[in-house]
C-alpha cells in the first residue's frame, strides 16, 4: 500500500516538474487507460477522417487540387500510423485497437459523421476542421506521455499545409463566380457548428478534463480552446468575405473575445451515440476496407516465412 | 480477426550525411524489406532522411528505468570528468 503511494507520488512529482512519461516508467493504471483512449480515438479519427475527404479525389476540379488533396488524405493515413505506434507503447495491440473501431466500441471524432456534399465541404474542413484540430493538437506536443508527444510533433509539422490548402480552396471559390461564392457558404453554414464541438462538451459536462488537467495530458480546457478557435477564425471569414451562421457573434469590448450561440449539445451526443448522417457508412468503408485487404495481409506473411525459410535453407547448406 | 500479427519494428532515420540515425517511431511490417518501404512512406514523405535502418523492436534490449538510480548515479559525482573542475590562469586563453 505504502508502495503504490509512493510510486504515485513519484509520478506525480514527475509530471508537476514538466518530466515527461516514458513507456516503461511506472505509472496509475488509470493514466495507461486514459491515453490508450483518448490516443487510439485520435488514431482512429485520422482513419476515418480520410473517407469524406477521399469521396472528392476522382472528381477534384484540377490535377493541381487533386495531388494536394491526395497528399493530404495521405499524410492522415500516416497520422494515423503514428498514434497507433504511440499508442501500442502502452501495451495494448494495434489488433486489440482496430477491433476497438471496427465493433463500434471505440469512438472516432464525430466531425467525419458529416457527409461532404460539395467541392466546397473539402475547402471548408481544411480551413475549419484541421484548423480546429491543430488547435487541439499545438498543447498536445507537450503532453505528459513522452511517445504522444513525439507523435503529435510531426503532426502538427504535416498539419498546417492542411489548413493552409483549405483555405485557399475557399478562397479560389469566393474569388469566383456567385454560385461557387454561394457555394462557400454553404460550405460554412454546414461546418461551423459541427467545428465548434470537436472541443468536445463544455468544461462543466466533461467528465475527464480535471483529471487530464492534473496529469497534463490536457493543457488547457475545451472552453478555452474553443473560445481561442472563435477568436482566431472570425477574421479569417471576414477576409473570405464570407457570415458565420451565428447571429449571436459578437466582439465583445470587455473580455477581448467573440460572445458566440449557444451550442446545440443535443446534436452533439445523438452523432456521438451514432445518430448522425453518416456514422454507419463511415463505419462499413472501414470494416470493408480492413477485410477486403486480408488477403494482402495473408499474403505478405506467407511470402515473408518463403523468404525466411529460403535463407535457412541456404544458411544451412553452406 | 484471425491474421497472423505482423512484428513490430522500430525505425531509425539519418536525416542527412554526417548526422547519426535517430529513432523516429514504429511500424508494422510483415518483414525487414517491408518495413523499410513503410517507414520510407510514413517517416519521410517530406525528405526526412537520406538512410532508414528498420530492427524489430524484439531484438532491442533496454535498460530497466527502475535501475537508472544504480545505472547513471555513479556519474553525479564526478565533476572532475568536466574541463571546468581545473584551476588555470586567466592569462591561458582558449584551454
Amino acid at each position: 500500500m505504502t508502495d503504490t503511494t509512493s510510486l504515485q507520488q513519484n509520478f506525480q512529482d514527475k509530471i508537476d516538474q514538466e518530466v515527461r512519461i516514458e513507456p516503461r516508467d511506472w505509472m496509475p493504471d488509470d493514466y495507461r487507460k486514459t491515453l490508450i483512449r483518448q490516443i487510439s480515438q485520435h488514431a482512429h479519427s485520422e482513419i476515418v477522417g480520410m473517407l469524406p475527404e477521399g469521396n472528392w479525389i476522382t472528381r477534384a476540379p484540377s490535377l493541381r487540387r487533386k495531388l494536394g488533396l491526395l497528399a493530404k488524405v495521405q499524410d492522415e493515413g500516416g497520422h494515423g500510423l503514428y498514434l497507433y505506434a504511440a499508442c501500442e507503447t502502452l501495451g495494448i495491440d494495434r489488433d486489440e485497437l482496430l477491433d476497438q473501431l471496427h465493433t463500434g466500441k471505440a469512438k472516432y471524432s464525430s466531425i467525419f459523421n458529416y457527409p461532404t456534399l460539395t467541392w466546397a465541404d473539402i475547402g471548408a474542413i481544411g480551413w475549419l476542421v484541421d484548423g480546429a484540430a491543430i488547435m487541439n493538437q499545438v498543447p498536445l506536443c507537450r503532453c505528459s506521455y513522452g511517445p504522444y508527444a513525439r507523435a503529435m510533433v510531426r503532426v502538427c509539422k504535416e498539419e498546417s499545409f492542411h489548413q493552409r490548402q483549405g483555405y485557399e480552396m475557399l478562397l479560389t471559390l469566393c474569388n469566383g463566380t456567385e454560385e461557387q461564392k454561394a457555394m462557400a457558404q454553404d460550405a460554412l453554414n454546414r461546418w461551423w457548428w459541427p467545428s465548434l464541438m470537436m472541443f468536445g462538451p463544455s468544461d462543466k459536462d466533461s467528465v475527464h478534463s480535471a483529471q487530464s488537467m492534473a496529469w497534463k495530458i490536457k493543457r488547457f480546457s475545451n472552453d478555452e480552446l474553443r473560445q481561442r478557435f472563435v477568436d482566431m477564425t472570425k477574421p479569417q471569414a471576414d477576409i473570405l468575405g464570407l457570415t458565420i451562421p451565428d447571429p449571436d457573434l459578437k466582439w465583445n469590448e470587455e473580455t477581448g473575445h467573440y460572445d458566440f450561440g449557444p451550442i446545440n449539445w443535443d446534436e452533439f451526443w445523438r452523432v456521438v451515440k451514432g445518430g448522425g448522417p453518416c456514422n454507419k457508412d463511415r463505419l462499413k468503408a472501414r470494416v470493408d476496407a480492413y477485410e477486403n485487404g486480408k488477403w494482402v495481409r495473408d499474403a505478405a506473411v506467407a511470402y515473408a516465412e518463403k523468404q525466411a525459410n529460403k535463407k535457412n535453407q541456404k544458411s544451412q547448406v553452406a | 480477426m484471425s491474421n497472423k500479427n505482423w512484428p513490430l519494428f522500430e525505425v531509425f532515420i539519418r536525416s542527412k550525411n554526417g548526422l547519426s540515425h535517430k529513432h523516429v517511431g514504429s511500424l508494422h511490417a510483415s518483414d525487414a524489406e517491408m518495413a523499410i518501404t513503410n517507414a520510407r512512406d510514413v517517416y519521410t514523405r517530406r525528405k526526412e532522411g537520406v538512410s532508414i535502418w528498420v530492427v524489430e523492436s524484439k531484438n532491442i534490449t533496454a535498460s530497466n528505468p527502475d535501475e537508472a538510480n544504480s545505472l547513471f548515479d555513479p556519474a553525479e559525482d564526478k565533476v572532475y570528468r568536466h574541463p571546468t573542475f581545473y584551476q588555470l590562469p586567466d592569462e591561458l586563453e582558449h584551454m
